[in-house]
Parts: C-alpha cells; structure tokens; sequence
C-alpha cells in the first residue's frame, strides 16, 4: 500500500523541509519533558499558594505554547486562523477574569 | 455531493475546508473547558477552605500520564511527518503508537478512579472532588474520541491513501490537532487539579 501511493508532497525541497520540522518536534518533546519535571519538583518545595499558582501557571502557558505553536503548527498559519483565536483568547480571558473579580469584595460586587 | 475544498485551497479563506473546521471546533472546545476552569476558580476561591490536590490525588500516576499524553503528541505528528514524507508504513506505526498511548492513559486513568472509589471519595464528597471528576472525566472522554477517530485513520480511513493521498494527509493533520488540544488541556488540568 504504502509504495503504490507516493504521493508528490515528497519534493526536495519539501523533505528537507519536513526533515527540519521533525528535529524541531524532537526538541519540543525534550522541553516538554523537562517542565514536566520542574511542575512536579517545584510544588515539593510546598511554596505558599500565590507563588505556586503563579509558577505552576507560568510553566503551564510555556508549555501549552510549545504545544500550540510547534505540534498544532500555530508559529506559521494562515491570518483566518489567528483571527479565530482572536476572538476564542477575547471570551476565554473574559471568562477567567469574571468570575475572579467577582468574588473579592470591594472591587466589583460589594 | 462532495465535500469542496478539501485538498485545493479555498481563495478566500487560504485554508481548506477542513482546516477552518477543525479550528471553529476547537475554539468551541477552548470555550467548553473554559466554562469549567472559570467555575474551578469561582468554586475554589469562594471556599472557606480547599485540599491541596496532592493530598487527595495520585501526583506520581498523574505524571505517568502527563509523560504519556505528550508522547502521544510526539507520535502524533510523526505520523502526519510521516505521510509527508510519503512513508505509509511509518505513519501505521506512529499512528498505531499514539492509540496505543492513548489507551494507556485511560487505563492510568481508570486505575486512578477505582482507587478513589474503593477509598469512597466520589463525586459527591466534596466540591474539591466534583471538579475533578468533571474535569478529568469531560477530558477522558476527548481522549477515547480522539483514539475513535485516530483508530478510524489507521484501520479503514486509511484506504483513502490509494485515491487521495494529499485529502488523507490533511485529515491526518487535522485529527492530530484536536489531539494535540486534548494534550494542551491536560497540561493546564495536570498542575491545576494535582499539584496546587
């Protein structure tokens, strides 16, 4: 099957091109493994919540990121792409941000 | 009738069809976890108190998994570089790997649960507990869809190979971005529910 249906996306330039893409997911997963471990080893450390939240949020967005931009391809798309997400990281930051500045007392609900 | 644009691109949007599709859906999906890290939040600041999550979860079975999920990923798009590179053979196995991780998250997964319900803590236990079932088990079940579909292209899907092997490629990417997502959840759910 897989010989009778090469398929004409294996040019030269494109395979050295994927070829390139593949060391970069090779990399990516290295990374990904390493903030892995820090999450872990850093909440042994029993930080006081405030900064624990912060880091572990801080290693989350980086690795998310990681995952975004070079698994989902997200570092070269199209603008239609970004506009979409444009408009999900809007409502998405607006979900987050109500319920938070909801609840302390003395900002927006007394 | 056909579906258009599934291999040329469409002029107006510079995507295909599927491409588009594929990333509406998911920006639904940012909204539907959204909802409930957004009432995780609500539930736990407005609480008098809240457990640690390492106190109440299995932290060294929920890094397995995390180790898992991101493999998967890796074998994920080495599945569509695969096809890229018009290496058929390799895709199988590298999608046959991302399946098989996948499954073996939802065993962890299941060892984690019945651990936590021979102990009797159950959705209704606490509010700590109802979150987390929500959470993991909403994200469980976008695992096992990602495997149905991601099984679909390896078995029977795959035929399309022969005919349209730049059409199969695409909905290669294009399932590997909705796993890559359900990846992306755990990342965020993994220190959120276990670790904090």
């Amino acid at each position: 099957m897989s010989d009778h249906a090469t398929t004409s996306m294996t040019g030269g330039d494109h395979a050295v091109d994927i070829d390139k893409h593949v060391r970069i997911y090779i990399t990516v997963f290295v990374a990904l493994m390493v903030l892995t471990i820090v999450t872990v080893a850093v909440s042994r450390f029993h930080l006081p919540v405030p900064i624990a939240v912060t880091v572990a949020l801080i290693v989350a967005i980086i690795k998310g990121s990681l995952v975004a931009c070079y698994f989902m391809h997200l570092i070269s798309e199209k603008k239609l792409i970004y506009a979409v997400l444009a408009v999900t990281a809007f409502f998405f930051v607006a979900l987050m941000v109500l319920p938070v500045v909801t609840v302390h007392d003395g900002f927006w609900i007394h | 009738m056909d579906i258009p644009y599934t291999v040329e691109i469409r002029r107006d949007t510079g995507l295909t069809n599927g491409k588009i599709g594929i990333w509406l859906f998911l920006a639904s999906e940012v909204m539907l976890f959204g909802a409930l890290f957004a009432s995780y939040i609500l539930i736990r600041t407005g609480a008098p108190s809240w457990p640690r999550g390492d106190t109440m979860l299995d932290v060294p079975l929920a890094t397995l998994n995390t180790i898992v999920l991101i493999s998967s990923s890796v074998t994920m798009v080495m599945a569509w570089a695969s096809l890229m590179r018009g290496r058929f053979g390799t895709f199988r196995i590298y999608m046959g790997g991302t399946i098989l991780l996948g499954f073996v998250f939802l065993i962890v997964k299941y060892f984690e649960y019945s651990a936590h319900f021979h102990e009797g803590a159950l959705p209704h236990t606490n509010n700590f507990l109802a979150i987390y079932y929500t959470l993991t088990g909403l994200h469980g079940l976008h695992v096992f869809g990602g495997m149905v579909v991601n099984a679909y292209f390896w078995g029977p899907g795959a035929k399309l190979w022969k005919t349209n092997p730049t059409w199969f490629t695409n909905r290669v990417e294009h399932s590997g971005l909705f796993w890559h997502f359900v990846d992306l959840v755990w990342i965020f759910l993994f220190p959120t529910l276990y670790l904090l």
